[in-house]
């Protein structure tokens, strides 16, 4: 009998087999992934940055067949997340430290995060409607704050997850250390907790607002649209989506041409926030 | 108090040597439970003032969750109890009336593992002053450096204060969470395996520190160096599976011990 070494052994080479055939399999998959991807920035950036110039940027939307710009979407847009950031972040990041610190150990967190996730997850149509009921309906009229409270309900899960996931991945010794020195709880958490878990919480926020500045569902039931300019938050405002969900169902070549550099905009902008989010997240696993 | 239960295990300190010593804590028929978990069994010990006792035994004995009692901290955590009393000075610290932030002011802790918290070096130690006092600027900075320098640290940070308290070393850390926990002025100092996560030249620093606060302040150590134990305490107390079995004079413990399974540990045949 002849004795096989164990790198030339039947089994060695049949794994050997067996990686090379799920290794392929793999790359496949993520090619396939990826390609679509690139091919929607690819097709995004043909069409939307030859639109890119000053005029989107100083001017309204135009009526069809004119000369115009993007200027009151992209503020409507800024100013409804802004208040959306602006409602949203202190809910959860309340409800979040409640779960993580005070009420960690009760049932009650249980069933909030259960909650939270169900809403983290609801499809944002429904919080249109929502907010069009209790909001659109009682006041008669659509408005940039109803678009505004709806972003506002996508924002308060988000947060609420990653402010309760930064702060129990602060260590307990840490709160310890702090307990220690006889650190009443409340400061505990603003002065030692909140500082470890700080970039891991704006990155939440951050991630929560890449996330509304693309929703267009639940603004086309509040804050519907405007053709121009306005700042008064009792009337309907502009918002880049629901420009660009418009602008590229009409029949209108310049319109189109709006839309995607509309879509592209937002692209950079949402861009911009995850690649700003990565470098805090990477900070923070630095520090 | 009831005393009448109260025996300690093994009472071998010759008496004249106790009698002039302060007990700062007392420990009487302590039990400890995590959940149903009985971990902490009868407990009867004394912590005097201005001497360090050291507690060791084996992994899971109880050590720390004994030191963990002294300070109540693990009120922090649900389904942990204690029952008995432990008195500091006159003050029953098990009371639920007790003031937890105020105990903690007084019996200060430094952790197994160095815990500065995520601020400057200079905010690690002010941070805990201005929880108690309000002091001017220059005051401030002055009880800082008192602090720094009592941990044996001022002259390796003095240039860096506004630099990040986790930017030092491992035995640096833990100077800095020493010199934080003296500098909120405490009474009693509980040490959980302060060494245990430090290199040897780390380690002999902290022990001569340990030596130095002990004039000041009432010290408890655990540790898992039996060595440590002998170089920095005066008391010693031997725990096992949550009965404290013998208590004495380190002197006494580590030649003469009474319970055969202390010179059993002691000797490294077990643990």
């Amino acid at each position: 009998m002849v004795m096989i070494s164990g790198a030339s052994s039947p089994l060695y080479a049949k794994r050997r087999r067996r990686n090379v055939i799920t290794m392929g399999l793999s790359f496949a998959a993520t090619a396939f992934g990826l390609s679509w991807l690139v091919l929607i920035l690819g097709v995004l950036l043909w069409n939307g940055f030859s639109g890119l110039s000053l005029a989107v940027f100083t001017e309204m939307t135009p009526p069809p067949g004119a000369a115009g710009g993007l200027l009151n979407p992209i503020m409507g847009s800024l100013v409804m997340t802004s208040i959306a950031v602006a409602i949203g972040t202190p809910l959860g990041m309340l409800a979040g430290t409640y779960m993580a610190e005070y009420g960690r150990y009760d049932k009650l967190t249980t069933v909030v995060r259960f909650i939270n996730d169900i809403l983290l997850s609801a499809p944002s149509i429904v919080i249109g409607l929502f907010v069009y009921e209790i909001m659109v309906a009682r006041m008669g009229h659509f408005s940039g704050w109803a678009g505004a409270v709806s972003l506002a309900v996508i924002v308060v899960p988000v947060v609420v997850r990653t402010t309760e996931d930064m702060l129990t991945l602060v260590p307990d010794t840490l709160r310890e250390a702090a307990a220690s020195i006889g650190l009443p709880r409340a400061l505990m958490i603003t002065k030692v907790a909140y500082r470890a878990a700080r970039a891991g919480m704006i990155t939440g926020v951050l991630l929560a607002i890449a996330r509304i500045s693309g929703e267009t569902a639940p603004l086309l039931f509040t804050a519907l649209n405007n053709q121009f300019w306005s700042t008064d938050m009792n009337a309907p405002v502009a918002s880049l989506p629901v420009v660009i969900f418009q602008f590229a169902l009409s029949p209108y070549k310049d319109w189109q041409k709006l839309a995607w550099t509309g879509a592209l905009i937002i692209t950079l902008a949402v861009l911009a926030l995850s690649i700003i989010a990565r470098l805090l997240a990477a900070q923070r696993k630095s520090s | 108090m009831s005393v009448a239960s109260y025996t300690v295990p093994t009472v071998t300190h010759a008496a004249s040597s106790v009698e002039d010593l302060l007990e700062k804590v007392s420990v009487r028929n302590l039990d400890f439970f995590y959940g149903d978990n009985r971990a902490l069994k009868n407990i009867n010990c004394s912590l005097y003032q201005g001497k360090v006792t050291a507690f060791i035994g084996p992994s899971g004995c109880g050590k720390s969750t004994l030191l963990r009692v002294l300070n109540r901290m693990y009120d922090l955590y649900p389904n942990q109890r204690a029952t008995g009393h432990v008195r500091l000075d006159d003050e029953d610290i098990l009371s639920p009336s007790q003031d937890l932030n105020m105990l903690r002011a007084k019996v200060g802790m430094v952790f197994q593992k160095p815990t500065p918290f995520p601020m400057t070096i200079f905010e690690n130690i002010a941070f805990g002053i201005r929880l108690y006092e309000r002091l001017p600027k220059s005051d401030l900075e002055g009880r800082v450096q008192q602090a720094l320098q009592r941990a044996a640290l001022w002259e390796e940070v003095k240039d860096k204060l506004n630099a990040n308290g986790l930017s030092l070393s491992g035995g640096q850390q833990q100077r800095l969470c020493i010199a934080r926990t003296v500098a909120v002025r405490p009474e009693v100092i509980l040490f959980d395996e302060p060494c245990s996560a430090l290199d040897p030249i780390s380690t002999a620093k902290i022990e001569e520190l340990i030596d130095e606060l002990k004039d000041d302040y009432t010290i408890a150590i655990v540790t898992h160096n039996m060595q440590q134990a002998a170089r920095v305490s005066d008391f010693t107390a031997f725990m096992y599976l949550g009965e404290l079995l013998e208590y004495g004079e380190t002197t006494r413990m580590f030649t003469t011990p009474n319970d055969r399974r202390t010179q059993d540990y002691i000797t490294g045949r077990f643990g």
